[in-house]
């Protein structure tokens, strides 16, 4: 065994023996230092021949390669384990719970609202608003709701000081609308509305929407199919029976109750539609001969009841947070 | 309105079963609320006629009796009712009847003696009477006869919704046309013949002239049995419509208003002194009504008067005086025409109505009266017996009839179904319509019944009616395209919803109108617009301000045990104008109230407070920035509230409750609170874009010590003034007290980011940039920190 493989032998060792990377360094210049052993052995090649020197060179380069690499592989050895016991350390419990506030959400008749506006925008329908303490006119009035009508009295209609009344549907913004734009129309008109009456199913302030629709040829057939697509669409249901059933309404003529069947089998009314009357469009301007149109009106706290599996009215304005968040 | 099915089918029986005509008058527009049977179901009970009754022998309330159930065999029955005796005729119950509950009769020993049946009471056939015992049928009952049949138990009570415009259905006659109409079948004739006068007895009529009365027919009936008894199948179709039966002369007109739909009122005669006129009221008057109330007549109130005083409140109910009794000899009837805007909102105004009124308001067919009138005489001869004088009939202004027009062609485009000239015409014939047909259409006179046919849409609604609303298809629209806008400077209410949720606020919906001392507290309102007929005195007025019912919210939260409370409601709001108009904008509001986030193992337990909500209000006014103003408000504590300015207008404020409300409405610790016009919400601006410079910025830092009363506002205004065109950002980035800042002082650090669009700036330029707004800032009152 020539010199070189003893050193390099010893070296490898003494590499393999190393418990941290100070000692591991203090081997390499043990070897590989200035007058390391190796670098030794190099330095006396230049007493050799030649031909010697050149043997002697690739073997001792060889035993300094073999060297380099033991000792890189140490060390990567080495590091390896530091970054690994690193992470260990800094290693977190990711089930404990994210920092900061969790979102909060909307009321569900509100969810309901922006579900059916979404629905009718995407028919083109955009939406309108209107005050809600408003004159006779464009409650009543307007909408051919006779002097001595019943809807008009106490018992039914908050008034306010000064004869103003709170609006009993959202039927005025409707009258509002058509006094301000001519035809063609199409808009939806969610809001408060109010009336005297309080148990499990009226509240004296709730929610409905009115829809309208008018142009030079707007039909009945044209208020079955809007009205059958949104009940459709909004219950996610597209065998859905809906079913359109003679009414009287002051403000529509050929006027139809809306009713859907429901899972029990079941007709439930869920809305109040019909031809807009020839009155009302001459009341706001609007040539009866030259349009037609039609009108809907649907309770939305209603809608949210069925939507959502709600039996009482009254948990909508109740303001319990763990009814709420439940729509979260 | 309620009615009998088998009173219905008497006049017209369509093959349709109960469910199905049921659907057929809901899809009609006369929708069916209820339908319930007259009796629950059971078998095998048949008339039977107690012919032996004996006691027990080993039972003291036990009778053992013989009955005939038309068999040619009595029956041996056992029975321990207390009315049983010879001579009654009773439902008698046989071996294998099925009675209600499902109770089988079978052959038994009672006491030891055989019992071949059970005889029954009301209650156990399930039609429940007042007789206390076993149900005592007439003397004429036929033996044998099943009892469901003698009764007429197979029956069902239809009750149906009539809406406001069809009064013409408010009685069977109406209803049995309708049916005829929708189905083709047959209608009975009804054949009402005149009653031959047997007295010249009669009272004259006159009616004034400003007294809305079409029509008024009289007869006189002299010497009449008014004690007589009413018919059981008279008794058993005003029973089956909601009616008791109170004696035979006014069940008599109970009927004919039933039958007819043709309102009657009988008088004593005896008690009319001298003719009758109609004619509105004196003010003055008064009438003690059949409900025993006093009235105080007024002008607008049409009576019956005789030569003394008013008899009857025309049309609403009669008097209590003058009406028939058991005791009456000879009596007056009267069936008349009034106007339907005359009897309109009148009883409501008194306060009670009747059955009468309720079809006057809505239009009695005004050709009816005398076959009306004639109907109910025969009956009173019939039950009563008695004279009738002959009929007087005196007629005022009758409604007018115009003829309406209605085009084919419109019919098509109102509907969306073209229907043939044919078929419309089969439809008003089928409905009793006269017409005559040109090219264009139809001229359609209405009948005396319908008060709901006087324009072209009306003609079109009955079209689609008859046709049936279900034939009408439901194709989708056919329409112009167009898009909606789309405003890009708008954040739209759900975007304004959706951001406060995001920051953890609910959502709420609370009502309008609140108590007036909410008001008081949180708005400093004392003039709230009132409502004048609220539903509760703590709903008695419009709020002006979101703050009341949020607070609310969070006191009924508390007592749920929900500590934290984040809620926030969009609504309009009232304010009263001094001119009385009532401005009615939207507005935002929200509340916060406990822990600033959940309780929560990251984060320290620390309340919300006034610079947490400031936060949510920047947010909600981003991009946009607002000036803050110390203010003064009723709600809040006054070190701790804010006003919200933008471009020098007030849009909001922002603060913490006022401990005293803390106090007074129960709450635990102040919540804070914001509220904005939603029109300064929801303008959010296009964006215009700046350069972009590509030159290094510079950063400077400037630590100022000022008072601690002062605003750091103040200073930063101060120095925004002074900053050169080049300085792109000026922000305070700490507040510090403590050691090394005076006590009473504060030191506020700015950082001042410089840099110009097309150069980089020189150290001269930005030393001078920060010496000449530190100036500003020492002009201000503010000291460099050392």
């Amino acid at each position: 065994m020539s010199n070189v493989d003893v050193i390099l032998k010893e070296g490898l060792a003494a590499l393999d023996a190393v418990t941290d990377l100070v000692e591991l360094e203090q081997v390499k210049a043990r070897f590989l230092g200035k007058s390391g052993a190796l670098t030794e052995l190099l330095k006396q090649l230049g007493k050799l021949s030649p031909d010697e020197r050149k043997t002697a060179g690739a073997t001792i380069n060889a035993a300094k390669q073999a060297f380099e690499t033991r000792h890189n592989d140490v060390r990567d050895g080495f590091n390896a384990a530091k970054l690994a016991a690193q992470l260990a350390a800094e290693s977190l419990d990711v089930t404990l719970p994210g920092r900061g506030a969790t979102p909060a959400g909307l009321h569900p008749v509100t969810l309901t609202l922006e579900r059916i506006t979404g629905l009718f925008a995407s028919m083109g329908f955009e939406v309108a608003d209107g005050p809600e303490i408003e004159t006779d006119f464009h409650n009543f009035q307007a909408l051919n709701i006779p002097e001595n009508h019943p809807a008009r009295a106490m018992q039914d209609t908050f008034y306010v000081e000064g004869g103003d009344v709170l609006r009993t549907h959202t039927s005025p913004i409707q009258v509002r609308y058509m006094l301000d734009h001519q035809p063609p129309i199409k808009i939806v008109a969610p809001g408060r509305v109010y009336r005297v009456d309080s148990d499990a199913t009226h509240s004296p302030m709730f929610h409905q929407m009115e829809g309208l629709w008018i142009d030079q040829n707007v039909s009945f057939a044209d208020l079955k199919a809007t009205i059958t697509e949104f009940l459709r669409r909004f219950f996610e249901r597209d065998d859905m029976q809906v079913r359109f059933r003679p009414s009287f309404f002051p403000f529509t003529e050929t006027s139809a109750e809306i009713d859907v069947l429901d899972e029990q089998g079941r007709w439930l009314e869920v809305g109040g539609s019909g031809m807009v009357h020839p009155n009302v469009l001459r009341n706001v301007g609007i040539d009866p001969e030259k349009y037609t149109g039609f009108a809907f009106g649907i309770g939305l706290d209603r809608f949210a009841m069925l939507r959502y599996g709600v039996n009482d009215l009254r948990l909508f304005f109740e303001n319990d947070l763990t009814f709420l968040k439940q729509f979260n | 309105m309620q009615f009998s099915e088998q009173w219905l089918r008497s006049r017209v029986n369509p093959s349709l079963s109960t469910e199905e005509l049921s659907y057929l008058l809901t899809m009609a527009g006369l929708e069916v609320e209820d339908v319930v049977a007259a009796a629950p179901a059971f078998t095998g009970v048949v008339v039977g006629e107690v012919k032996e009754c004996e006691k027990h022998e080993n039972a003291d309330r036990l009778r053992v009796t013989k009955v005939d159930v038309g068999t040619g065999e009595l029956v041996q029955i056992v029975c321990g009712a207390p009315n049983v005796a010879v001579g009654v005729k009773v439902p008698c119950a046989l071996p294998g009847a099925i009675l209600p509950g499902d109770f089988k009769i079978k052959p038994t020993k009672m006491r030891g003696v055989e019992s071949g049946g059970m005889l029954c009471s009301g209650k156990e056939l399930g039609v429940p009477e007042d007789v206390d015992g076993l149900m005592l049928l007439p003397a004429d009952a036929p033996v044998g006869q099943n009892i469901r049949d003698y009764l007429g138990l197979d029956d069902s009570l239809f009750t149906l919704k009539i809406t406001p415009n069809r009064a013409d259905c408010l009685s069977i006659r109406g209803i049995a046309r309708e049916v005829a109409a929708l189905t083709g079948s047959p209608l009975a004739a009804w054949g009402i013949a005149a009653v031959a006068p047997q007295t010249d007895s009669k009272l004259a009529v006159a009616i004034a002239d400003n007294a809305p009365c079409g029509r008024y027919v009289g007869r006189v009936v002299k010497n009449v049995n008014a004690a007589a008894p009413t018919p059981d199948w008279m008794k058993r179709r005003l029973e089956r419509s909601g009616l008791r039966s109170i004696s035979a002369i006014v069940d008599i007109t109970n009927y004919i208003l039933l039958e007819q739909g043709q309102p009657m009122h009988a008088f004593d005669l005896g008690k009319i002194n001298g003719g009758i006129t109609v004619r509105m009221a004196v003010a003055g008057e008064k009438l003690v009504c059949l409900n025993e109330k006093e009235v105080a007549l007024t002008p607008d109130l049409m009576v019956i008067a005789d030569d003394q005083q008013p008899l009857a409140i025309a049309g609403i109910m009669g008097g209590l005086d003058s009406g028939v009794t058991t005791a009456s000899r000879d009596i007056f009837l009267e069936s008349a025409f009034f106007q339907p805007e005359a009897i309109a909102g009148k009883a409501r105004a008194l306060g009670f109505g009747s059955d009468s009124s309720y079809r006057y308001e809505r239009g009695v067919d005004f050709a009816l009266q005398t076959e009306a009138i004639e109907r109910a005489t025969a009956l009173v001869l019939e039950i009563c017996g008695g004279e009738a004088g002959p009929l007087t009939e005196t007629v005022g202004t009758l409604p007018q009839r115009s003829s309406v027009t209605v085009r084919t062609a419109r019919v098509a485009r109102v509907l969306g179904v073209a229907l043939a000239a044919e078929q419309i015409a089969a439809i008003f014939t089928r409905l009793g319509l006269a017409f005559e047909q040109n090219d264009a259409g139809f001229v359609v006179s209405a009948p005396s019944f319908r008060f709901d046919i006087e324009i072209e849409e009306d003609l079109i609604e009955e079209i689609a009616r008859v046709y049936g609303y279900d034939n009408i298809p439901a194709d989708a629209p056919v329409a112009a395209q167009t898009m909606l806008p789309q405003p890009e400077g708008l954040r739209v209410r759900s975007e304004v919803r959706r951001l406060l949720a995001g920051r953890d606020f609910q959502e709420i919906v609370s009502y309008a109108f609140v108590e007036e001392k909410w008001e008081r507290d949180f708005a400093g309102n004392a003039n709230p617009v009132r409502l004048i007929n609220p539903i509760a005195s703590q709903m008695s007025v419009m709020r002006s301000s979101l703050i009341g019912g949020l607070v609310d919210t969070l006191a009924a939260n508390l007592n749920r045990k929900h500590s934290r409370v984040r809620v926030f409601e969009i609504a309009r709001v009232f304010h009263k104008q001094a001119d009385g108009s009532v401005q009615q904008p939207e507005v935002v509001a929200g509340l916060a109230h406990g822990g600033r986030v959940d309780e929560q193992w990251a984060s320290k337990a620390e309340r919300v407070d006034f610079y947490d909500i400031k936060a949510d209000v920047e947010a909600l006014l981003y991009p946009r920035v607002a000036e803050y103003r110390k203010a003064a408000h009723p709600a809040f504590h006054p070190g701790r509230c804010a006003e919200v300015l933008l471009n020098g207008a007030v849009v909001g404020v922002l603060g913490e409750l006022h401990p005293q409300w803390v106090q007074a409405y129960g709450l635990t610790n102040a919540p804070v609170l914001f509220e904005l016009a939603v029109e300064a919400v929801e303008q959010v601006g296009r964006v215009q874009l700046a350069p972009v410079s590509k030159f290094q910025p510079v950063r400077r830092d400037l630590a100022l010590v000022v008072a601690e009363d002062v605003n750091a506002a103040a200073i930063q205004l101060a120095m925004k003034a002074a900053a050169s065109a080049f300085v792109r950002e000026l922000a305070l980035f700490d507040v510090y007290r403590g050691k090394g800042v005076d006590e009473g002082k504060k030191s506020l650090a700015f950082r001042i980011v410089l840099q110009a669009a097309d150069r980089t700036l020189v150290d001269d330029e930005v030393e001078q940039a920060v010496a000449a707004m530190l100036a500003a800032a020492q002009a201000a009152g503010a000291v460099l920190r050392a």
